[in-house]
């Protein structure tokens, strides 16, 4: 009954998209705004529709109704409510769903917001947002339905179908699998949704920078309205992805935060386009150049974003078999091709009028900095993008080479791993580019700046940086790379500060306010400049972290008897006690206490776990984990003997400076909420005369 | 006699001793968990996708890593072990695709990406340095900026004077 009512609505819905499609693109050919208007209504309708069947699914789950193949493959019935609710995004099916829920959200924001100004995007923006938004509910609808049963045919075998197939009956497990319990850390509760919020809203500047190809309005209009949806989604984005880290350190066990994995990566390829585009679109704004990057950057970040979905839900990345299982892969890759090519035709036809008149001064202007910065993260995405897809590439190409004699020897077809090592080497220098881009850029003006003029501004946050590898060298680090590393990380943050400091000290002087005020008031006139740079400190907090753990980690395993020792560096644990014992929810813990010393001197307990869930046969591993903001004690129980006495295995990480990647994470949050937040100081910036817009130069 | 009998006393002894001494030679101690995880972070099984073989929780990678202590107690190398797995499940298990054949693809495309990246960045720095003279050029693209653009530049420029005067 309920599963009828969700599954009505969603048919409903796909229906209602349909309309306001169809009704916009009238609407906006025979200019009749009675049609558009419809058209927004519909958007308007999609999101109470989906509710509707995403609180259906809800209620499936909670009341754990296993007749239905979604609720029987992510619930059991040990699970507890609140997780039988993030159960909604715990599998593909629910993901989908809850994706398209997001995505009628945004849209109905966009809207019900004031269109006086910008009628004529309306109808288009309505159609983008409708199209992908059906696009995702005929997945929903056809092929990965969560409200489909489970038949059993009198042989016995078990089918799926929204519909009774003939000869068939109702079958009802008595439990289902479970969430993995991977996915059952607060952590993980958090990072989908998260993810999915940052993905959902990159579709609405997409679908303004669309409007505008087909418009012709092709001023930075487009641009300025979703300067803060932009800003909303590099929030999300940047949020999932911490998140994400967080959870790996804190459950994976790997002794890090993130593994290059293939699904990390591809939930970052977006967020590197992402930034790109953030970057770039200032100078769009500002001189009116680079208008055909801009579409472009946008173009590729709405594709990279429906890709990341898919990416992440499905085996693809795992043999390109996985691909041909399901016809969910094939309809993405249709979608991706068609968005993308209808895309870039809309944007060639406008080319012409896309041109703009540049010029530009020395390669230490901001124009030239910020393509710098345009270029270091798309050498990034292409890198991340190759890293990801070419086991995919080794295995297709093998299977095709061998069909050809001439190639066989060329293409083995043996699948290759394209693993953490392979991005260790390559991705540094780019990570080393955009530290130094963020120490000269911030000093640099439009169009006027010289080597002349960065340098007068930049001479003495650039002493002072020196001062910290002199110091490091007294205190004996010799490793260059990471001398240098640490080096620009302080360059950069000297410079950011310096920037706040002289601008805070200016309107302290100018207006008798106190520096922290001055300050304060200086980050609400320009928040998108203050904010921005605050993301950047954030970012220089979480390189000295990452520095930390990729330079100078340690590690050791040890099988040690209770009171047994195991030291590593200046630490020292030994091995209290074991207890392993199950739980009511379907657990077998094993729980081991450490006591830690440093320097011979008693600093607490540990007590890595190792948790068994029954019901999916999976083990989770807690780590024990001491956080200072010198370094971190990562302590994981590898392995026990049933008998306590008998010994255990530990593996022990020491990560030096990693505490500063998570509160760089925070600062870095903070810096985009800040910069995201509604600016209402500019609507009301008051002009007395005119000044001409030439340049913002620090000199005279 | 009783000379003769503690000679062979002795020399047996001696025997068992050097015995001892030689076998205990021969069996190396065991390999360390850290000199196993050495060689397993490099590795990757073949099922438990993305994950290094030191730190994968599952029973058939322990396996894998009992193999790899077997095989340096026998005295073998790191790139012998290495082989060994390549040969039994393919380059797969590698962290990082052998460099040959088709594979260079993957270490050389990052440096093409840069080559044509620098190449693009310099035409349109050309570009941009040989148009329009500057009075010529559009301040800026829309409406409202100027405006915004200017109050933004007259209360830096201010900035920048106080900043001067202090």
């Amino acid at each position: 009954m309920v599963a009828n009512l969700g599954f009505g609505t969603l048919l409903i819905t796909f229906l209602v998209s349909i309309y306001g499609i169809l009704a916009a693109y009238i609407g906006a050919r025979r200019n009749s705004p009675a049609l558009v208007d419809s058209a927004r209504n519909a958007m308007l309708l999609t999101f109470p529709l989906l509710t509707i069947t995403t609180v259906s699914i809800i209620y499936l789950l909670v009341g754990a109704h296993f007749q239905y193949q979604y609720v029987s493959e992510v619930i059991s019935t040990s699970m507890p409510m609140s997780l039988r609710i993030t159960a909604l995004w715990g599998g593909q099916a629910g993901s989908l769903i809850f994706w398209s829920w997001l995505m009628s959200a945004f849209a109905s924001a966009v809207a019900l917001r004031k269109w006086e100004r910008d009628r004529e995007f309306l109808p288009w923006v309505i159609m983008v947002s409708l199209i992908t938004l059906a696009f995702f509910l005929i997945l929903s609808i056809f092929v990965e339905n969560p409200f489909a049963s489970l038949w059993q045919t009198p042989s016995g075998n078990i089918t799926t179908g929204m519909f009774q197939p003939a000869g068939t009956s109702l079958y009802i497990p008595t439990n289902g699998n479970g969430m993995n319990p991977y996915l059952r850390h607060p952590g993980m509760i958090f990072h989908p949704p998260a993810l999915y919020l940052g993905f959902v809203s990159f579709v609405i500047p997409y679908a303004f920078a669309i409007a505008a190809l087909i418009t012709g309005r092709t001023d930075d209009r487009w641009i300025r309205i979703t300067r803060r949806w932009t800003l909303v989604a590099y929030l999300f984005l940047s949020l999932g992805l911490l998140l994400g880290a967080r959870w790996a350190y804190d459950v994976l066990g790997w002794g890090g935060y993130w593994g290059w994995d293939a699904v990390e990566v591809s939930s970052l390829i977006p967020w590197l386009t992402g930034t790109a585009f953030l970057h770039s679109v200032m100078i769009q704004e500002k001189r009116g150049m680079l208008k055909h990057w801009n579409m472009l950057l946008i173009i590729l970040t709405y594709d990279l974003v429906i890709l990341g979905t898919f990416l992440t839900r499905s085996g693809l990345l795992s043999s390109v078999h996985a691909f041909a299982q399901s016809a969910i892969g094939p309809l993405f890759f249709g979608f991706i091709g068609l968005t993308l090519i209808a895309s870039l035709s809309l944007l060639s036809r406008r080319w012409n009028e896309l041109r703009s008149s540049v010029e530009m001064g020395s390669i230490f202007s901001r124009e030239f900095l910020f393509l710098l910065n345009n270029l270091l993260f798309v050498l990034l995405f292409i890198v991340c993008f190759l890293g990801v897809w070419y086991p995919v590439l080794s295995e297709a190409l093998g299977i095709v080479g061998q069909k050809i004699p001439v190639l066989s020897s060329v293409f083995n077809g043996q699948k290759v791993t394209v693993g953490p090592n392979w991005y260790k080497d390559i991705t540094p220098f780019f990570f080393a580019g955009l530290l130094l881009l963020m120490a000269i850029a911030p000093l640099s003006a439009w169009k006027s700046s010289n080597a002349k003029t960065i340098a007068r501004s930049i001479w003495k946050p650039f002493v002072g940086s020196l001062l910290v590898p002199v110091v490091l060298i007294v205190f004996g680090m010799r490793l260059w790379t990471a001398l240098l590393a640490l080096w620009l990380s302080a360059f950069a943050a000297l410079v950011t500060l310096y920037e706040f400091w002289r601008a805070g000290w200016a309107r302290h002087q100018a207006r008798q306010e106190n520096l922290p005020l001055a300050l304060w008031h200086l980050a609400g006139k320009n928040r998108r400049r203050y904010g921005g740079y605050i993301v950047h400190l954030g970012a220089v907090m979480m390189a000295i972290g990452i520095i930390g753990i990729e330079f100078f980690q340690t590690e050791t395993q040890k099988t040690i008897p209770q009171g047994g020792e195991i030291s590593l560096g200046h630490y020292t644990i030994q091995f209290t006690s074991l207890s392993v014992f199950d739980t009511q929810d379907g657990r077998n813990i094993a729980r081991a206490v450490v006591s830690v010393d440093k320097d011979g001197k008693y600093v607490g307990e540990l007590y890595p776990r190792r948790d068994y869930y029954y019901e999916s046969q999976q083990p989770l591993t807690i780590v024990g984990l001491r956080s200072t903001p010198e370094d971190d004690l990562y302590v994981i129980l590898a392995d026990w003997q049933s008998l306590s006495t008998a010994g255990a295995t530990f593996k022990v990480y020491h990560n030096p400076l990693v505490w500063w990647l998570w509160r760089g994470m925070i600062v870095f949050i903070l810096g985009t909420l800040i910069a995201a937040m509604p600016m209402k100081e500019a609507e009301k910036v008051q002009v007395k005369k005119a000044v001409p817009v030439t340049s913002k130069a620090y000199s005279p | 006699m009783r000379k003769s009998i503690f000679v062979i006393a002795f020399s047996l002894g001696f025997i068992l001793l050097l015995a001892g001494v030689a076998s205990a030679q021969q069996s190396q101690p065991t390999p360390s968990d850290d000199q196993v995880n050495a060689i397993a972070k490099q590795l990757y099984c073949p099922v438990c996708e993305n994950t290094p073989l030191d730190v994968c929780p599952t029973t058939a990678c322990a396996r894998w890593r009992d193999l790899i202590r077997q095989q340096l107690a026998a005295g073998k190398t790191e790139q012998e072990i290495k082989d060994y797995f390549v040969k039994q499940y393919g380059a797969r298990v590698l962290g990082t695709p052998p460099p040959e054949g088709i594979n260079l693809l993957v270490y050389l495309g990052p440096l093409v990406a840069v080559v044509i990246g620098i190449y693009v960045l310099y035409r349109v720095y050309r570009s941009w340095n040989k148009t329009v003279p500057e009075s010529n050029a559009p301040p800026s693209s829309s409406g409202l900026t100027p405006e915004q653009d200017a109050a933004q530049d007259e209360y830096i420029h201010r900035l920048e004077d106080e900043v001067r005067k202090g």
